[in-house]
C-alpha cells in the first residue's frame, strides 16, 4: 500500500489463489446517513472485508482553539457548548472547573450538586442521542423515535432551566449563571420515574434480541490493554473491562459525596459498549435522584474576583463527559484578561483513533455499527 | 385451426429470438433474448398439453439458470460498455458450409420418415390424469436410474464450484 | 361468448385495479402502522387522517421529471421496472378468492383461472420476477448498483430454494398442485394446514420476507448502508414501479400464503358446525381479512426488528432454512406414506 497524502491510498493487487483479486477503495462520507456527522473514512476494501481504514477530520473545524483566544475567560463559556453539542452542559462544567482550579476559586456546595444533577442529565441525553441513532444504524428504527422521545423531556428540563434547548451556557466560573427555578427539583424526580419504565422498553427491544446479538456481539474486539494504548477513554474503554472513569478516579462537582457504580464489560466488543452504556443510564438516574433529594441550601455562585485575570501558569484538568474522559489545558500569562493558550482533550477525537484498529478484519456494515458503538460527535473531534 | 395458428406464431417467435440470440453483438442483450426464447418454449409446452414441463421450463431455465448466465456476463462486462469487436477467427464461409450440410441432413432425414413411418407408440399402461402425474411415474419408475445419475452429477457440479470459488479451504 | 370472454375479463379488471389500489395504499399502510409504532402519527394532512396520501405520493411520482443517466442501455433500464412488476400482479390468475357463487342469475367463480399446476405458475412466475432487480443494476451503469442488485438477487434466489420446499410438503399434504384444490382439500380435512405444517409456514413467512426484501432482510436496499443499492439511478415513474413491485410482491406473498396455510377463504375452522353462523360473512372477506393480517404483520415486523448482515442473512438461509425445510418435507412424506 502506498499512500501520498492523507487521505488517498492506492489499492495494492493480491496475486494469489487461483484469482487476482484487486482491493477495492470505498469512500464513506463526508456526506452519509450514517457517519453522524461530517466524518470521511477511506477503506480499503478486499472483497467485502475491510482490510484498513483512513479517517478523515476536519470538516466541521470553527477554530474554536484559536477563537478563545481573542475572547475574555467568561465569553469561552460559549464557545464550549459548541464542542460537543450534544451534551453541552458537561463541556461547560469542565471548563469552568478548570478555571476555578487556575484560579482557586470554591465553589459553593449547592452549586457542586447542580452542576452533577444537570452533568447527569446529559449523560442520559447523550446516551438517548447515541441508542437511537446506534440502533437505526443497525436497523431498528423505532428505538431512534422511543429515545428522542425522553431526550425531549431531558430537553425541557434544561430549557426551564436555562432558556435553551442544546447550547445551553449554564455555567459561570464559580457557579451558575442563577438558580433552579422552583419546582424544577420534583420535576426532575418525576423525569426519573418515568425513564426507569423507559429504559426497560429500549432492554426488550434490543438486549435479547437475536438479531441485535449476532450485530453486535464479536463486532470490534479490543483488549484492555490494547484500548488504554490507543487512547480511548469513557464507555468504549470500560467497555473492554479497564474500570478507568473520572468521576471515581478524581473526583469533581459532587461526585465524591455520592454514591454509584461503574459498569465494565467483559470482552470489549461492540455488545459490552452497549450493555455499559445502558447500565449507566441506571447508575445516573442514582446519581441524580441522590443529589435531587440531598440537595443543599446555599449560594450558588462562590467568590468570584469582578476581572478575571488569572496568575500566570497552566493546569490540565478532566471530567468523565458521556462521550469519554473531556480534558482542559489553559495557559494564562497572568498579563491579559484572555487565555493564552486553550486547548482540549476531545474524548471523541481520541476514541476516533481506535477506528481503524476495530474495522480491521470487518464487513463494511460493521463499519457503520463501529461508528456507532464508539459514539463520537464530529463537534469534538474537530472543533 | 386456432391450435395451428398458435402454434406458427409461437414458433415463428422461438426462431426469431434464437436467431436474435446468436446476432446480437452486446453480450448482455443476447441472454435476455435467450429468456425470451426459453419462455416462448415454455408457451410451446402449454400447447402441447405438458403445462408440468411448462412450468418447470419457466423455473428452473429461465428462471435459474439464465439467471446465472446473466450474473457471469454483467460481472465480465463490468469495465465499460461493451464495444462492438469483430472476432478475428471468425469464419464465415465455413459457417455457412456448415449449415448448408445440415439442413440437407435434415431433408434426407424428412425424406426417409416420409418414406417409413414410425409407428405411434402405445399409450401409457397406468390411467393417469394430468402431465404431473404423468412425468411424476415415469420418472420414478421407468427412469429413475437416469434421474439418480443426474442428481449425482448437479452435486460433483456444486462442490466443484465451491472448490474453485473458496480462497482458502 | 359471455362465458368465455366478457366475463374473464371483468374479473382481470376488477381484480387487476383492487391490486393496484390495494398496493399504493399499502404505503400508506405501511407508514400509519409505523408512526404508531413510534408513538407518531404518520400522514395526517393530505385527506382525512391522510388517506389521500397515496394519491398525492402517485401524483407527484409521475409529475417528476424524468432522468435517464447517460450512456446506459435503454431498452434494458425502461424495462426493468416493467419486469420487476408484472409478475407481481399476474400471479393473481391462479389465486383464489372464494369459490363459486352465483351472481345475477349466473355461477360465477371468485377466481380468473383455475389451473391443474397453478402453485408451480405462482413459484415460476415469481422467480422470473428476480430479473427485474438484475438488469437494473446492470443498466444503471455504474458500480455499486451493480454490486447491489447482484447481492439482492443471490437473497433471492437462495430464499427461492427454501419457500419452494417448504411448498412441496404442502403439495404432499394437499395432493394437488392447483390452488382451488388446496383450498378444497383444507376444506376437507377440516384445519387450516397452518397447523398441519406449522415448520412449513414458519419457514415460508420468513422466505417470504427474505424473497420481498422485507426487514430485517433488506441490507441491500437500506439506506445506512452504502448507495441507495439496485434503484440509484431510478427516479420519476420508473422508481415508483420499484417501488409498487416491492409491496406489490408482499400482498402476493400474503395471498399465497393465505391460501396455502390460512385456509383461503374458508371460515375458521370449517367443520365445526357450531360456528356456522360466521358464514354470515362472504368469503372472499376472510379471504382479504386473512391477508390483511398478513399485511399488518409484515410491517409490524419492519418496525420492530434491526437488519441482519448479509452474510448472516444468507447464513441463515441457507445453513439454517433449507436444512429444515428438507427435514419437513422428508417427515411429511414419510407420514404420508405410512397414515394416509
Amino acid at each position: 500500500m502506498t499512500e501520498t497524502r492523507a487521505g488517498a491510498v492506492t489499492p495494492a493487487v493480491h496475486h494469489g489463489a487461483m484469482f487476482d483479486t484487486n482491493e477495492l477503495v470505498l469512500n464513506m462520507g463526508p456526506q452519509h446517513p450514517s457517519t453522524h456527522g461530517v466524518l470521511r473514512v477511506v477503506l480499503r476494501l478486499d472483497g467485502e472485508k475491510v482490510v484498513d481504514a483512513d479517517v478523515v477530520i476536519g470538516y466541521l473545524h470553527r477554530g474554536i482553539e484559536k477563537l478563545s483566544e481573542n475572547r475574555n475567560w467568561t465569553q469561552i463559556i460559549l464557545l464550549t457548548d459548541r464542542m460537543d453539542y450534544v451534551a453541552a452542559a458537561t463541556n461547560n462544567v469542565g471548563y469552568c472547573e478548570t478555571v476555578e482550579k487556575l484560579l482557586s476559586i470554591e465553589v459553593p456546595r449547592r452549586a457542586r450538586y447542580v452542576r452533577t444533577i444537570l452533568c447527569e442529565l446529559q449523560r442520559i441525553a447523550s446516551h438517548c442521542l447515541w441508542l437511537g441513532t446506534h440502533a437505526m444504524d443497525i436497523g431498528a428504527m423505532t428505538v431512534f423515535l422511543y429515545a428522542f422521545r425522553e431526550r425531549e423531556l431531558i430537553l425541557d428540563l434544561f430549557e426551564e432551566f436555562c432558556g435553551a434547548r442544546l447550547t445551553y451556557n449554564s455555567m459561570r466560573i464559580g457557579g451558575l449563571p442563577l438558580d433552579i427555578p422552583s419546582g424544577w427539583d420534583r420535576k426532575v424526580l418525576e423525569f426519573c420515574r418515568i425513564m426507569d419504565s423507559k429504559i426497560l422498553e429500549y432492554e426488550e427491544l434490543l438486549t435479547h434480541n437475536r438479531i441485535w446479538l449476532e450485530r453486535t456481539k464479536g463486532i470490534g474486539v479490543i483488549d484492555g490493554p490494547e484500548a488504554v494504548a490507543i487512547g480511548l477513554s469513557g464507555p468504549a474503554l470500560r467497555g473492554s473491562g479497564v474500570p478507568r472513569d473520572v468521576r471515581k478516579d478524581e473526583p469533581y462537582a459532587a461526585y465524591d459525596e455520592l454514591e454509584f457504580d461503574v459498569p465494565i464489560g467483559a470482552v470489549g466488543d461492540t455488545y459490552d459498549r452497549y450493555l455499559v452504556r445502558m447500565e449507566e443510564f441506571r447508575q445516573s438516574l442514582r446519581l441524580i435522584r441522590q443529589a435531587t433529594e440531598g440537595l443543599p441550601e446555599g449560594p450558588i455562585v462562590g467568590k468570584v474576583p469582578r476581572l478575571i485575570k488569572p496568575p500566570a501558569g497552566e493546569t490540565y484538568h478532566a471530567i468523565e463527559s458521556p462521550k469519554g474522559e473531556l480534558g482542559y489545558f489553559i495557559v494564562s500569562d497572568g498579563k491579559s484578561t484572555n487565555p493564552y493558550r486553550f486547548r482540549v482533550r476531545p474524548p471523541s477525537f481520541c476514541n476516533l483513533q481506535g477506528l481503524p484498529r476495530l474495522v480491521r478484519g470487518h464487513l463494511v456494515a460493521d463499519v457503520v455499527a463501529l461508528i456507532g458503538s464508539l459514539d463520537i460527535v464530529l463537534g469534538e473531534v474537530d472543533r | 385451426m386456432g391450435e395451428a395458428i398458435a402454434f406458427y406464431t409461437i414458433a415463428a417467435f422461438v426462431l426469431g429470438f434464437a436467431v436474435m440470440v446468436v446476432s446480437t453483438k452486446d453480450t448482455v442483450h443476447s441472454v435476455l433474448f435467450l429468456v425470451l426464447d426459453f419462455l416462448a418454449v415454455a408457451a410451446l409446452y402449454v400447447l402441447l398439453g405438458a403445462e408440468f414441463l411448462a412450468a418447470i421450463q419457466v423455473l428452473v431455465y429461465a428462471g435459474g439458470i439464465v439467471v446465472l448466465y446473466l450474473f457471469v456476463v454483467m460481472l465480465v462486462n463490468l469495465k465499460g460498455f461493451p464495444e462492438e469487436n469483430r472476432d478475428p477467427h471468425r469464419r464465415t464461409k465455413l459457417g455457412l458450409g456448415l449449415a448448408a450440410a445440415v439442413v440437407v441432413e435434415l431433408g434426407a432425414i424428412l425424406a426417409y420418415d416420409y418414406a417409413r413411418p414410425v409407428p405411434q407408440l402405445a399409450d401409457a399402461a397406468i390411467p393417469v390424469v394430468g402431465n404431473t402425474e404423468e412425468v411424476g411415474w415415469l420418472l420414478y419408475t421407468s427412469y429413475l436410474i437416469p434421474f439418480e445419475i443426474a442428481s449425482m452429477l448437479l452435486l460433483v457440479a456444486m462442490i466443484g464450484a465451491i472448490v474453485l470459488a473458496k480462497r482458502e479451504l | 361468448m359471455i362465458d368465455l370472454f366478457i366475463i374473464p375479463l371483468l374479473k382481470i379488471a376488477i381484480v387487476l385495479n383492487a391490486t393496484l389500489v390495494g398496493v399504493t395504499y399499502m404505503v400508506l399502510l405501511e407508514r400509519k402502522v409505523i408512526a404508531w409504532a413510534q408513538s407518531r402519527l404518520g400522514p395526517m394532512r393530505v385527506g382525512p387522517h391522510g388517506i389521500l396520501q397515496p394519491v398525492a405520493d402517485a401524483l407527484k411520482l409521475m409529475i417528476k421529471e424524468d432522468i435517464t443517466p447517460v450512456r446506459v442501455d435503454r431498452w434494458v433500464f425502461t424495462a426493468a421496472p416493467i419486469i420487476s412488476m408484472v409478475p407481481a400482479l399476474i400471479v393473481y390468475a391462479v389465486i383464489p378468492f372464494g369459490p363459486e357463487v352465483t351472481l345475477f342469475g349466473r355461477q360465477v367463480t371468485l377466481y380468473i383461472t383455475d389451473i391443474n399446476v397453478g402453485l408451480l405458475y405462482v413459484v415460476s412466475v415469481a422467480s422470473v420476477g428476480v430479473y427485474g432487480i438484475i438488469l437494473a443494476g446492470y443498466a444503471s451503469n455504474s458500480k455499486y448498483p451493480l454490486l447491489a442488485s447482484l447481492r439482492a438477487s443471490a437473497q433471492l434466489i437462495s430464499y427461492e430454494v427454501a419457500v419452494t420446499l417448504t411448498l412441496v410438503s404442502v403439495i404432499l399434504v394437499a395432493g394437488t398442485l392447483s390452488m382451488v384444490g388446496i383450498v378444497r382439500a383444507q376444506e376437507e380435512a377440516g384445519v387450516w394446514f397452518a397447523f398441519i405444517q406449522p415448520l412449513a409456514f414458519g419457514i415460508f413467512f420468513i422466505g417470504g420476507l427474505a424473497e420481498t426484501n422485507r426487514a430485517p432482510f433488506d441490507l441491500p436496499e437500506a439506506e445506512q448502508e452504502l448507495t441507495g443499492g439496485f434503484h440509484t439511478e431510478y427516479s420519476g415513474m420508473r422508481f415508483a414501479l420499484f417501488f409498487l413491485a416491492e409491496y406489490a410482491n408482499v400482498i402476493v406473498v400474503s395471498s399465497v400464503a393465505t391460501t396455502l396455510f390460512l385456509g383461503g377463504w374458508l371460515r375458521p375452522f370449517p367443520s365445526v358446525d357450531a360456528l356456522a353462523f360466521l358464514d354470515i360473512v362472504p368469503s372472499w372477506t376472510w379471504f382479504l381479512l386473512k391477508s390483511f393480517v398478513f399485511l399488518y404483520v409484515f410491517v409490524w415486523i419492519r418496525a420492530t426488528l434491526p437488519r441482519y448482515r448479509y452474510d448472516q442473512l444468507m447464513r441463515l438461509g441457507w445453513k439454517v432454512l433449507i436444512p429444515l425445510a428438507i427435514v419437513n418435507l422428508v417427515v411429511t412424506g414419510f407420514i404420508r406414506l405410512m397414515v394416509l
